[in-house]
């Protein structure tokens, strides 16, 4: 795995999700700043780590979305390079137009902060295949913008397609307002682009990898992008 | 030139910052109220001084940076 982590003014999570890469794949991933205008050559997983870009200014995400990395991003997105966005790095996705719809604020108006559960919708994709189908895991959130909405039209095409990859749930895997933290629609938590390349996600998956903190959870999804990327090469 | 864009929420998407202001302003004693929705001014200043140039270029503004046209609805008006 040659992965790239994304850099922002205002991130703050870059470094737990390196550490989670280096941990996972035996391999120390690259840091890229917002002002370049290239990706490492051979990078092949990008990601947008969590935190709060330029401040959360305008929209969460907006400025990001708009800074020069954000184009070879694009670049690279197009040719099929595997794109994994967390928290801040879903919301900059969705401003740069890689993903469809916008987190709109917690419908409880609260950031949240704690873990949830999260069922696994499928697990025949890059990011998934670390899990099986209908599994329940543990992972952390810490947000105030991750209520998922798009329009009625795109929301039918996610499901349609089996576009949602993680969804929030209760312990035993069932769907209730109760355990939709933050009010998403259809209790999204993550989704992928049509090409089945780009992902984004609210909560942190790369805070659930080490024993010594607690649950490990996290680690499936590491643990299969490496194994996709294996297969791959 | 001064200029002003008015970015607002689309009708349809919730708006839970415009309904926590609407039961501040009931539990204010501020009665009749019965709807808020809250949204954004830019006002900017362009140079040259050509109107039409000027609404141009923030409806460019508008739709790349300024506003999510996914959930929002923008206006230009150039003030002159």
């Amino acid at each position: 795995m040659k992965a790239a982590v994304l850099h922002f003014p205002g991130i703050n999570r870059e470094r737990d999700m390196a550490r989670t890469l280096r941990l996972i794949s035996g391999r120390e991933p690259a840091m890229v700043w917002h002002a370049e205008t290239e990706l490492p050559s051979g990078t092949d997983l990008v990601v947008i780590p969590g935190g709060f870009s330029y401040g959360d200014y305008l929209r969460c995400g907006a400025i990001a979305a708009r800074s020069p990395i954000m184009n070879a991003v694009r670049a690279y997105a197009a040719h099929g390079g595997l794109v994994l966005g967390v928290c801040n790095g879903f919301q900059i996705l969705c401003e740069a137009g890689l993903l469809p719809g916008v987190l709109m604020r917690n419908e409880n108006l609260r950031f949240i902060c704690r873990d949830v559960y999260l069922r696994v919708e499928r697990s025949d994709t890059p990011f998934t295949r670390g899990y099986n189908a209908g599994q329940v895991v543990r992972v952390p959130v810490a947000h105030g913008e991750g209520n998922y909405i798009a329009d009625g039209e795109t929301i039918a095409r996610l499901e349609g397609e089996g576009r949602v990859l993680f969804r929030y749930s209760s312990p035993d895997g069932m769907i209730d307002p109760n355990w939709n933290h933050n009010g998403a629609i259809n209790a999204i938590a993550g989704i992928v682009n049509e090409r089945g390349n780009v992902f984004g996600m609210m909560p942190h998956p790369e805070n659930h990898v080490e024993t010594a903190i607690g649950p490990t959870d996290g680690r499936g999804l590491f643990a299969g992008l490496v194994e996709a990327l294996d297969r791959a090469a | 030139m001064k200029a002003r864009v008015t970015v607002t929420l689309k009708s349809g998407i919730l708006d839970p910052q415009g309904k926590a202001i609407e039961g501040a302003l009931r539990s204010l004693g501020i009665v009749g109220v019965s709807s808020v929705r809250q949204g954004k001014v830019f006002d900017i200043e362009i140079e040259g001084g050509d109107r039409d140039k000027t609404e141009a270029l923030l409806k460019q503004a508008a739709d790349k940076l300024l506003a999510n046209t996914v959930i929002e609805n923008y206006r230009v008006d150039v003030l002159g």
